[in-house]
């Protein structure tokens, strides 16, 4: 554990990990640690579970369910959690819409959509991008118009991860054309069983479906789904994209796939090249973190939901060393990791599969996405760029 | 956790950086380095040892402040912003802490306090032309000759040894330890062949020839006293070359926003923006790392803490290779001259990279056995 923490840290951190080995089922566990990738029964049993013990989002407000704890035990928590291979309470409820609601949203809302998106109750989508609004967000188009006391939403969002398994998504839709860009975009609601709403999934190049195209035509929705004020819905979404400054990084996530490497890569390892591209990954990694350690460290210092250049800094280091580490894997399985396979049932009188053949090259191929998503690795240094240069 | 510097390393880090940006700007720099005899000022030195700096780990009862590693990063660090000329790593960060850490109570009642006033150059004399970065695989001797020893052998690259008092010089001994021997600057049998070192801080390779020496403390005890030394002068390189990566950041970002062609700065240009964006990112994560090291010194675990100094100053290494490039392509032909800072930032670094062990060498040491990341 990392030397600058303190006694106490190191004790709530050797507290969540007793509680990750003890409360969480050992066969998911297990199978997750093996490379499996989370099903969706595996993300609500861990969510169902960690609200049980009140713990499923310590970052919102106490009366929500949250926990008074500083950005350090709540990074700790994450960490230990992932370091368990515990798959991560779903991102769009507990990191994104329920803090959105939790801060901007009605009473009303509150208590509708906060209890259940904690407990997973409501699978969350994210609908913010669409076909041609990646980096440029705000130039989205998805139009929501008001007719007595619903809107009409018509248009697309596309990249929708884990669309497939959503009960309701949160959109960015424009109320206002007339406006400039950001001005006219409102933040709604959407049951997404509404008549008109059509999901379709897409096929990446790992062979896997984790996104879709979400289709809106005429979609009928309540006015009491939009969240605070029409036309201020940017705002929430930069909140929302700012407010997690460190989980971008990813560190827990690097650190175990290097464990992972370390476990599986036997005799590969004695080859001086493959062994001293590990050693510098775990140097950028052990740098990382302490880089995250100091964000944490001044976090109650700094504004809340506005994006910073160390945030961004984060995010870029933190895609690549996920994308080096799932490459040296696959580096270090040669071979062996070749063969596409949907199981790693081989015929009776075949050598078992090695570890990880099965999912390193798709997840080699699955994690080119971490410097896309959440602000491309261009976007992050743009930010970077224009804080250092202020220009 | 607090991360922070605390009120003292803060009072100390704006006393030591005012002093230096009054007298340390660009111009200063380069008069002293190319038209001055010593390569560095007395004057200035004077001044270090007047605010506690000489001495500021040494212990109080030889006239320092006996503070910590901590304190000492944090000046390191400043020394690296104004890149500093004077020979306080020769002299403090290895030529005293050797006397700390291998010297009798005698030696250090003989050899600190002049430190501490200034009065007193050292210079630790390691590498050999064959033994690259072994401590241990070296040729130079030293046998007993009545009631001292005599070391003989020749030294290259001896940071502040045109210039040095005394020097502290490693030899083995007819036991085969790695001995600590302490020379007199005018000692017969000594000579010198001083010169500029690649980064304009003065040095010397020092040919011993039947030198009268006084041993360190026990020459069997000496290694692991070196050892660990050299555990905090790496550190304490680490901080001082994010003071200089730092500065060369700066520096690009200047010039990006000032320089213009093609009618525009050249900050408009987004390859260069990303460039320097890259730049940022790699200096916070040598930032995070030379903090690591710091905090490591404070590890009982001996293995621990030195592979984690040496992550450390890896990871500094490789920081400092892509800022340094970065920065002189960046700024075009200007960043080429010698009178203009910022190749010179990039020759400091570069010996840095050159001192103790390098990024290769780490890379090996660091990834034997269970490595950095560990389950724990
Ligand atoms: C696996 C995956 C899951 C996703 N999940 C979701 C989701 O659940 N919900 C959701 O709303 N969105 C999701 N996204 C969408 C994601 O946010 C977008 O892909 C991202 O914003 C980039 O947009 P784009 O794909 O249209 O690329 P573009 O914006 O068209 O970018 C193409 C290239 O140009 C670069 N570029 C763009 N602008 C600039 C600039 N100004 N300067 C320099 N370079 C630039 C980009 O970095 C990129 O390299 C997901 C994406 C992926 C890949």
């Amino acid at each position: 554990m990392n030397t600058a923490l303190s006694k106490e840290d190191r004790a709530f951190a050797e507290e969540m990990r007793a509680f990750f080995a003890s409360e969480m089922p050992a066969e998911m566990r297990e199978r997750l640690g093996r490379g499996g990738h989370p099903s969706r029964d595996d993300i609500v049993t861990t969510m169902r579970i960690l609200d049980d013990h009140g713990l499923a989002a310590p970052h919102w407000p106490v009366e929500w369910g949250g926990k008074d704890w500083t950005p350090l035990q709540r990074h700790l928590f994450a960490e230990e959690m992932v370091m368990a291979n515990v798959p991560s309470p779903l991102a769009f409820n507990t990191a994104m819409v329920g803090p959105v609601i939790a801060t901007f949203g009605s009473q009303e809302q509150k208590e509708r959509f906060l209890p259940a998106t904690a407990r997973c109750d409501i699978w969350w989508s994210q609908g913010f991008s669409e076909p041609n609004a990646g980096s440029d967000l705000a130039s989205l188009k998805t139009t929501a118009v008001r007719d007595g006391d619903e809107y009409v939403v018509n248009g697309q969002k596309t990249w929708t991860t884990l669309g497939q398994f959503g009960d309701w998504i949160f959109c960015l839709v424009r109320t206002d054309s007339a406006a400039k860009k950001q001005r006219g975009i409102s933040f709604l609601l959407i049951d997404m069983t509404s008549p008109g709403l059509t999901v379709r999934p897409i096929h990446l190049i790992d062979g896997g479906y984790e996104v879709n195209e979400v289709f809106l035509d005429n979609v009928r929705v309540p006015a009491d789904q939009l969240v605070g004020e029409e036309n201020q819905g940017w705002s929430y979404a930069k909140f929302l994209l700012g407010n997690e400054r460190t989980a971008n990084a990813s560190i827990g996530l690097i650190k175990s796939r290097i464990l992972r490497i370390k476990r599986l890569g036997g005799t590969a390892l004695d080859d001086p090249l493959l062994r001293a591209r590990l050693t510098r990954l775990e140097v950028e990694a052990t740098a990382l973190e302490m880089s995250v350690l100091r964000v944490l460290a001044r976090e109650a210092s700094l504004p809340p939901g506005v994006p910073d250049p160390t945030s961004s800094m984060l995010k870029l280091k933190g895609s690549e060393l996920q994308q080096d580490a799932s490459e040296l894997l696959t580096d270090i399985l040669g071979p062996a990791g070749l063969a596409y396979r949907e199981t790693d049932e081989v015929p009776a009188g075949f050598d078992a599969l090695p570890e990880g053949a099965l999912d390193a090259m798709p997840t080699y191929f699955n994690w080119r996405k971490a410097s896309i998503y959440a602000g491309s690795n261009e976007v992050q240094r743009e930010i970077i760029a224009k804080t250092i240069l202020k220009f | 956790m607090d991360l922070d510097l605390n009120d003292e390393q803060q009072m100390l880090a704006d006393t030591v950086g005012s002093l230096l940006e009054k007298r340390y700007d660009a111009n200063a720099r380069l008069q002293l380095l190319e038209s001055s005899e010593l390569g560095w000022s007395r004057e200035l030195w004077q001044q270090y040892a007047d605010l506690g700096l000489l001495g500021l780990t040494v212990d109080e009862q030889y006239g320092g402040a006996g503070m910590g590693a901590g304190e000492l990063a944090v000046v390191m660090e400043s020394f690296g912003r104004a890149l500093i000329l004077e020979p306080f790593v020769a002299t403090v960060v290895l030529g005293a802490a050797l006397v700390d850490a291998a010297g009798s109570p005698e030696q250090k009642q003989a050899i600190l306090p002049g430190v501490t006033a200034g009065s007193t150059v050292l210079a630790f004399a390691y590498a050999e032309a064959a033994s690259r970065w072994s401590l241990t695989d070296i040729a130079a001797t030293a046998v007993p000759a009545g009631s001292g020893w005599t070391v003989s052998g020749e030294k290259i690259a001896v940071l502040g040894g045109d210039s040095a008092d005394r020097v502290v010089v490693s030899a083995k001994t007819p036991d085969s330890d790695v001995g600590l021997f302490l020379v007199e600057g005018d000692a017969t049998g000594l000579r010198r062949d001083a010169y500029a070192m690649q980064d304009g801080l003065r040095g010397a390779d020092l040919l011993f020839e039947d030198v009268p020496a006084v041993a360190l403390g026990e020459p069997a005890d000496a290694l692991a006293a070196l050892e660990s030394v050299l555990d905090t002068a790496m550190a304490m390189l680490c901080s001082e070359a994010v003071g200089a990566m730092e500065r060369m950041l700066w520096m690009t970002v200047d010039y990006l926003k000032t320089r213009e062609q093609f009618g525009a700065p050249i900050a408009v240009f987004q390859t260069l923006r990303h460039r320097a964006a890259n730049m940022y990112v790699s200096l916070e994560q040598a930032r995070s790392m030379a903090l690591a090291a710091r905090l490591a010194l404070l590890d009982d675990d001996v293995p621990a803490r030195r592979r984690a100094v040496r992550a450390a100053k890896l990871q500094i290494d490789l920081s400092a290779r892509h800022i340094g490039q970065e920065a002189i392509q960046l700024h075009g032909g200007i960043g080429m001259t010698m009178e203009y800072p910022v190749g010179h930032y990039l020759k400091r670094t570069t010996a840095i990279a050159k001192t103790f062990a390098d990024a290769d060498l780490l890379t090996q040491l660091v990834g034997a056995d269970e490595g950095l990341v560990t389950a724990d």
